[in-house]
């Protein structure tokens, strides 16, 4: 019998789409064994956060109304109090931002053996996580060989969970020892304010690592130009200053679905595929045929960029 | 004051490549310092530019191999290192985060710093966890994916954004001492100077075993079992455009008329 604790999560009051994918992971992980499925929502509006998440697979919802905003301190003694009264096998949580900010904590603190950023998971009595390696190049599985474990999965692997039910929700009763909550979150702030909204443009071309060079941005300036279409960029390029952080399409960055997405010198890593896949025709120029974003694009050239934009230029003028 | 920066050398894949058992075979591995951690040194260093009295230490867990590219921080401006290997290391496929996290203890305990910056993650095994793992084992305050710092000494206060997705930035206070870990971007690594390369050849890398670190055997024993390692199968159904660049451009410019770019 494994029972699973779910961490969900939210921000600026709503619910993020990683808490309705944890269901879905957790009641897989839980499956035909017997155990039970608890949600833990900690932070923010529980109740209404508590209803939104009453759904099929779940059999108990507890809250923590402790907070507005995530807080990673209050988040592990929350959950560490949760462990103990609850017993779980697995401890699960997103595999983002705000779970690496407190997931390791929680492991750490209850003496857990922990895997992140989880792609698969099977359970025939020994709990079995697929992983990626060397920026996607490279699949592991790992065996965890304990009793119990926390489990970080990556956004968008399993499907959201839609199907409504009918769990307990509890109140948990908790009292935060404020000693020990020693980081205050102080605001939010929207990173933009450029003249380009990204996620307007019917057509991007979009920049990668494979530009090699700043003075070579303006070889991809000038193909948007002549194809009519907005210049974006995946990280790298705005790490390097090279573009500003408004033009940055993935998972830090603009979440763009744009008519046309021409991916130049990209490599296609998980952050870049999760702010452009939903692009209706995805077109990708590489040298490297097994570069992931050839998985996910209708059109492909392996090809050097070097040579194959200067042509693609000209036949637009 | 003391900052301490973690460090890791890893090895990047080529792009073909073979495997050898568990491991990609040694042949289609190239090293280097971890990306992160590029920026993790360059915020250490600018650190010691700002204030006084700053120490930077570097901490890794490497092998000897890994002392050219560790060496590659001091030439930045690093002080100076610290390496912890040891033979029990050698046959370890999957040195887990808690694994990391007992090495890194004790080499804290060993250091005493005020200030721990590691990278958000390692672009070889990707767990990204072993910076707040940390911060719980040695009883530090910490903050996750930091893309700004702004370090107030004397508040002893670590002002930090925190980079959330979809391009939210978390402003948050951090107590002192802490444990950051820090996103790319957030600065403009530089580049060593030969002054720089020439001084780190004087510089102490210091080797410390696992018994130097009062630790044994068990420090690195781990629940994770590594079981299988696989190339993943590629899923593209993209329709490829062959021939010179010349004709794949012709191609594709067909294809993009079609979808109506370029037409007005």
């Amino acid at each position: 019998m494994s029972d699973v604790l779910a961490i969900t999560e939210h921000r600026r009051g709503d619910l993020r789409d990683v808490s309705f994918e944890l269901v879905t992971a957790g009641a897989d992980l839980v499956g035909d064994t017997g155990g039970d499925l608890h949600l833990a929502v900690i932070g923010g509006d529980v109740d209404g956060f508590a209803e939104a998440l009453s759904l099929d697979g779940v059999d108990t919802i507890h809250t923590v109304s402790e907070g507005d905003e995530f807080n990673h301190d209050v988040y592990v003694q929350a959950i560490t109090a949760l462990y103990e009264e609850l017993d779980p096998t697995y401890i699960l949580a997103g595999n983002t931002v705000n779970g690496l900010d407190y997931a390791p904590a929680v492991a750490e603190a209850l003496d857990l053996p922990l895997v992140t950023d989880a792609v698969g998971l099977q359970n025939d009595g020994t709990l079995e996580v697929t992983r990626e390696m060397y920026a996607s190049k490279v699949e592991s599985t790992v065996e965890v060989d304990a009793d119990r474990a926390v489990v970080t999965i990556r956004p968008s692997e399993w499907d959201a969970a839609e199907a409504a039910g009918e769990p307990a929700v509890e109140a948990f009763d908790f009292t935060l020892d404020e000693s020990r909550v020693r980081s205050r979150v102080t605001g939010f702030e929207e990173v933009g304010g450029g003249d380009v909204d990204i996620s307007e443009a019917d057509v991007l071309v979009s920049v990668g690592r494979g530009i090699e060079e700043e003075e070579n941005i303006e070889l991809v300036q000038n193909l948007a130009d002549a194809l009519g279409a907005t210049l974006s960029s995946s990280r790298p390029i705005v790490d390097n200053g090279w573009l500003p952080k408004d033009r940055q399409v993935g998972q830090s960055g603009k979440v763009v679905t744009p008519k046309v997405y021409l991916a130049v010198g990209i490599s296609g890593a998980v952050q870049h595929v999760a702010g452009m896949k939903g692009a209706e025709t995805i077109i990708a120029i590489n040298t490297d045929p097994d570069a992931p974003i050839f998985d996910i694009a209708d059109y492909g050239i392996v090809g050097d960029l070097f040579d194959v934009v200067p042509e693609l230029i000209e036949r637009f003028e | 004051m003391k900052v301490l920066v973690t460090v890791k050398e890893v090895a990047e894949v080529e792009e073909d490549f073979q495997l050898d058992g568990l491991r990609v075979a040694e042949q289609y591995l190239d090293y280097d310092l971890n990306e992160w951690d590029e920026y993790a040194v360059e915020a250490a260093v600018q650190i010691a530019e700002e204030n006084d009295d700053v120490e930077v230490v570097s901490a890794t867990i490497g092998p000897e191999r890994s002392e050219e590219t560790i060496r590659m921080a001091l030439a930045k401006g690093v002080d100076r290192a610290v390496r912890v290997w040891d033979d029990a290391l050698d046959d370890v496929d999957l040195l887990d985060v808690g694994a990391k996290t007992r090495l890194l203890s004790a080499v804290v305990e060993e250091e005493d710093p005020d200030l721990v910056l590691t990278g958000v993650q390692a672009n070889d095994d990707s767990f990204g966890a072993t910076g707040v793992s940390l911060a719980s084992a040695i009883d530090f305050e910490w903050a996750a994916v930091v893309n700004d710092l702004d370090l107030d000494v004397d508040g002893a206060v670590a002002n930090v954004r925190r980079e959330l997705e979809g391009g939210v930035e978390e402003l948050t206070e951090v107590d002192l001492p802490a444990v950051l870990t820090i996103q790319t971007g957030i600065n403009e690594p530089r580049y060593a100077s030969l002054r720089g390369i020439r001084q780190a050849q004087s510089k102490e890398i210091k080797p410390m075993t696992l018994s130097d670190l009062g630790l044994d055997g068990s420090a690195v024993e781990s629940d994770l079992v590594l079981t299988d390692v696989y190339e993943p199968e590629t899923e593209s159904d993209a329709t490829y455009f062959e021939g010179d660049a010349g004709t794949q451009a012709a191609e594709l410019a067909t294809v993009l008329r079609e979808k109506g770019v370029g037409s007005q």
